[in-house]
């Protein structure tokens, strides 16, 4: 007896009616038109679980502690109902033979069915470490990854290892740890990253539930990385950020500014060049975000950011972000700033609201 | 077929057959373990590898000392924040930087959230499925279970007959789809597993209520640090300023964000009492009977210490962790620690994938040199593919730490042998209650059962200190002290041409530090032994072998293609194998080889 995402739903308190009509509501969200409502409906009523195959490769596993750390849904659930996570081997119950005989039964059963997790990256190097920096089942990693890719329905990238590198990819990097979009002989598959040392909990289990939920990936931006995530910048959200526009910035950890909330961005805040969730979702089911507990972003979801300067070093130059200058020259010019912002502001809240009207007529 | 008897007292004999278990999995990292079996199952050689390396501390090379931390940090995602504050506490160090006090009682609650939630999440997610078998849990008595649970926790509200009937059914459906995820290929029908449904119910029950709440003891830790995994630290002091009483106190530790963190620390040590605690004693109950997996926990244990009461005063007398060395099984002699002195801490690299220049023996991690050197040529099987290491060469990417020449355990059975040496009061009090419940001896306590009750007992001193601090950082605040960072200092131009520090502290899995060389206001050299470099050594040159080695030793295995036991005593030291893997480099001269080379963690 397969439990079926229809049961989910049921099991959640959702009642039959409102199940097709969110068959309805989806076949219309994927242009399908009505008529194949009932198509959704049923193929809902009695799809197995997706398998998942969670490899690790070289990583510190931040991105399996972000997973669990999931409030909505819970990573309980996500397990025991909405995936079907076969192989992980930080939580799996076997090893050895039998964990490995896993992959291989997964491949072979569900052939373009199943989806394939990166948790940290291969490296390369054949130099110095013969390529075996990472060994899996006495063989590199990079086969396990070559073997459970080339079938796969789609490659999620977690966290900033698989998307970019991450860490042990920074200057000079000894392993040549590369990403998984740029490993070799890989396959097809289409791949998701979602970068982040780690990417947040929600974040992740949201992309997995987009998946599960509409049956097809997200959008993308040029890059893969998913839009209803990474298509704005932590500036762009951060609550902080009428005190940049103002010109009031901490000077130093704990000074008076500090302890009001002022801007980071003097501390060497990476906000303003990194696209992420953070000032929006925020971590943890909500509760905060770095900005928010005092420390600048260090922009961990950016492609090589530990080589990008000292975290505490301020950028020196922002494009594009709204005041066309930078923080020296908006401190100086704090009054005619917000003076000059707070008329512009009311210029476009003007213009909003005619909009909002036209569109309601 | 060779037999040897080991300096540290162990008799090797590789005649029997080899049985290998790679992946060992439900650890941290990448891990392989061989052993050879007689004719009985016993155990008669053990050899661990080291099967992963990244080469961290070489990227640390050239680099502003006051981010090391974000990078160390990444050496572990689950002993999260263990590493930053090591080496914060490093850069201090070097640089003669001291913190405000509540900066440290900050930093305390963070690592003290960190042990608890690394101890409850080990036992539960990573360790419990070597003692408990979810499918038996099928056959359980809901009624039955709820009597169970009453009995052992009367304080535990969930524990009605429904609602074990609940989770049956739901656990009952997930097996019958055929999809078992985690648990599929299990050993359920291994006769290892020794509870009763009832009991198999119960744990599995509170493997997912942990699961369930674990995360919620990070929250602290987000809320001073602004995110976890992985939260943000500061050398000087803390990130996140407190303002209970101004202008724009919501944007710092307000009154409604320390409230939280007061009932994040209360609802943790509920939980540890009344979850994690008895289940621990519950199950072991059933398994007292095995007392395998000792190694050299009874004769060679150490530990750094940690838990300052006082800031900046990292003194064993100030450490409310214990720290010190037992060798030779002497516990009436715990011997001082001291992480400067190069005759104490050194390590070897005869069995390990590097190779130290001019032939040099033991290198202090201050003078410390490593140049990977991958070599598998006399292992069975070809280049990219291992069958069978060759523990007689080089066969780990861990090297091979020694004190004083002794291959030392470290970890919380290691801390709770050293504390119960040393006569620490709580510590006694609490291996004295575990050992009357279970009516075992005091040697029992040299076993994998051991380990992993040490670490339960750990995670509750652990959740009670939190609230001692939580009430110090409350007082300090009472009386006007509300800061979090010293700014003395922070500004490279004030730092001395050259300096040097060490930074330790007690990791979940024991101890931990960082050695900093700092040298015109940049990393001039990096280096970290960690506690599962100690754990997982390999041989050295003498023949000694490590304490992962030693626990698999004379263990009985019931069936040799299903590695129940073997994982058993592994997972019973949590081995993180990221942080482990590290080598280090030294002077300029290794700088140049440093971007041909890969070196480092």
């Amino acid at each position: 007896m397969i439990e079926t995402f229809y049961d989910v739903m049921r099991r959640q308190g959702i009642t039959r009616r409102s199940f097709l009509k969110y068959c309805s509501l989806t076949a219309s969200a994927m242009g399908l038109g009505p008529a194949l409502a009932p198509k959704i409906a049923h193929a809902m009523e009695t799809k197995p679980r997706i398998p998942v195959l969670w490899l690790h490769g070289l990583e510190c596993t931040c991105c399996s502690e972000s997973f669990i750390r999931s409030a909505h849904p819970l990573v309980k659930d996500v397990i025991l109902s909405m995936i079907s996570l076969d192989y992980d081997d930080t939580i799996m119950a076997s090893a050895g033979h039998e964990a490995e005989a896993i992959v291989e039964e997964i491949v072979e059963k569900h052939k373009g069915n199943y989806i394939l997790a990166c948790e940290g990256n291969p490296g390369l190097d054949e130099d110095k470490t013969g390529g075996m920096s990472c060994i899996i089942g006495g063989k590199p990693y990079t086969e396990q990854l070559r073997y459970a890719a080339k079938d796969a329905m789609a490659i999620i990238s977690w966290g900033s290892c698989a998307s970019w590198g991450c860490v042990q990819a920074a200057k000079p990097n000894p392993t040549r740890a590369t990403p998984i979009h740029k490993v070799p002989e890989l396959g097809n598959a289409p791949i998701i990253k979602v970068p982040g040392c780690p990417p947040i909990a929600e974040v992740m289990t949201g992309v997995v539930t987009y998946i599960l939920t509409f049956g097809k990936l997200p959008s993308l931006d040029r890059q893969g990385r998913p839009l209803m995530f990474y298509s704005q910048r932590i500036h762009d959200k951060c609550y902080r950020r009428p005190h940049f526009d103002a010109g009031q910035f901490v000077e130093a950890f704990d000074d008076e500014s500090a302890r009001k909330g002022y801007c980071l961005y003097k501390m060497g805040c990476k906000g303003p060049t990194t696209y992420n969730a953070c000032s929006t979702v925020r971590w943890n089911g909500g509760l905060s975000f770095p900005i928010q507990a005092g420390h600048p972003c260090i922009g961990c979801s950016e492609d090589g950011f530990w080589d990008k300067g000292a975290f505490y070093d301020r950028l020196t130059s922002i494009d594009a972000f709204g005041v066309e200058s930078n923080a020296d020259k908006v401190g100086g010019t704090a009054a005619a700033v917000v003076g000059a912002a707070t008329a512009v502001h009311a210029a476009a809240s003007v213009i909003k609201r005619v909009r909002q009207k036209g569109d309601q007529e | 077929m060779t037999i040897k008897t080991t300096p540290n007292g162990f008799t090797l004999d590789n005649a029997g057959q080899r049985v290998v278990v790679d992946p060992v999995t439900r650890i941290e990292g990448h891990m392989r373990a061989e052993v050879n079996i007689d004719e009985n199952n016993m155990i008669t050689n053990a050899v661990s590898s080291g099967t992963m390396w990244r080469g961290l501390e070489v990227i640390l090379k050239g680099r502003d000392p006051r981010d090391a931390w974000a990078f160390t940090q990444r050496i572990c995602g689950v002993c999260t924040g263990t590493h930053a504050l090591t080496s914060v506490r490093a850069v201090e160090d070097s640089l003669g930087i001291s913190i405000p006090e509540n900066a440290n009682c900050i930093r305390n609650i963070m690592q003290l959230s960190l042990q608890v939630h690394d101890h409850l999440v080990h036992f539960y997610h990573l360790h419990a499925l070597d003692w408990v078998n979810p499918v038996n849990a099928l056959k359980a008595d809901p009624k039955a279970t709820s009597a169970l649970q009453q009995q052992v926790s009367p304080s535990h509200p969930n524990s009605s007959p429904g609602y074990f009937r609940d989770i049956q059914n739901r656990l009952k459906k997930f097996v019958e789809s055929g999809q078992l995820g985690p648990f599929k290929n299990g050993y359920w029908t291994n006769p290892a597993y020794l509870l009763p449904p009832e009991a198999d119910l119960m744990a599995v029950t509170h493997y997912l209520e942990a699961l369930d709440f674990q995360k919620e003891i990070m929250k602290t830790r987000t809320i001073f640090g602004g995110k976890d995994t992985h939260p943000n630290w500061t050398v000087g002091g803390t990130p996140s300023p407190i303002n209970v009483d101004g202008v724009g106190g919501v944007g710092g530790l307000n009154m409604a964000s320390l409230n939280q963190v007061h009932q994040i620390l209360k609802d943790s040590k509920t939980f540890i009492d009344n979850v994690y605690i008895p289940d621990l004693l519950a199950i072991a109950q059933f398994y007292k009977g095995w007392l395998y997996g000792g190694g050299i926990s009874g004769q060679s244990v150490m530990a750094y210490g940690d838990i300052p009461d006082r800031a900046n005063d990292y003194s064993p007398e100030n450490l409310m962790m214990p720290s010190g060395a037992i060798i030779n099984g002497d516990l009436s002699k715990v011997h001082d620690v001291d992480l400067r002195d190069p005759e104490q801490i050194r390590e070897y690299v005869p069995h390990s994938w590097y190779d130290y220049p001019d032939g040099a023996d033991g290198l202090h991690p201050w003078d410390g040199v490593t140049e990977p050197k991958f070599d598998i040529s006399t292992a069975k099987g070809d280049r990219h593919h291992i069958e069978e290491l060759d523990e007689d060469a080089k066969y780990s990417w861990i090297k091979a730490p020694r004190w004083r020449g002794h291959a030392m355990e470290v970890g919380p059975l290691a801390r709770y042998v050293i504390g119960y040496a040393k006569g620490d009061k709580e510590i006694t009090e609490q291996i004295n209650f575990v050992l009357k419940t279970l009516d075992v001896p005091v040697d029992a306590l040299f076993s994998t059962l051991g380990r992993t009750a040490a670490r339960g007992l750990e995670a509750a001193w652990c959740a009670d200190k939190q609230l001692y601090f939580f009430d110090k950082l409350m007082t300090n605040i009472k009386n006007g002290d509300s800061a979090t960072h010293s700014g003395d200092k922070w500004d490279p131009k004030d730092w001395p041409a050259e300096s040097k520090g060490v930074g330790f502290t007690e990791a979940p899995r024991g101890a931990l530090a960082h050695w900093v060389k700092i040298k015109d206001t940049k990393i001039d050299n990096y280096q970290c032994v960690v506690p599962t470099t100690w754990n997982g050594s390999p041989r050295d040159a003498d023949g000694n072998i490590g304490a992962f080695e030693a626990a698999l030793m004379n263990t009985k295995v019931e069936r040799p293609n299903e590695p129940v036991e073997i994982l058993r005593s592994l997972h019973s030291f949590d081995p993180c194998l990221a942080c482990s893997t590290h080598v280090m480099s030294e002077d300029g001269e290794e700088l140049a080889n440093v971007t041909t080379s890969p070196i480092g963690l």
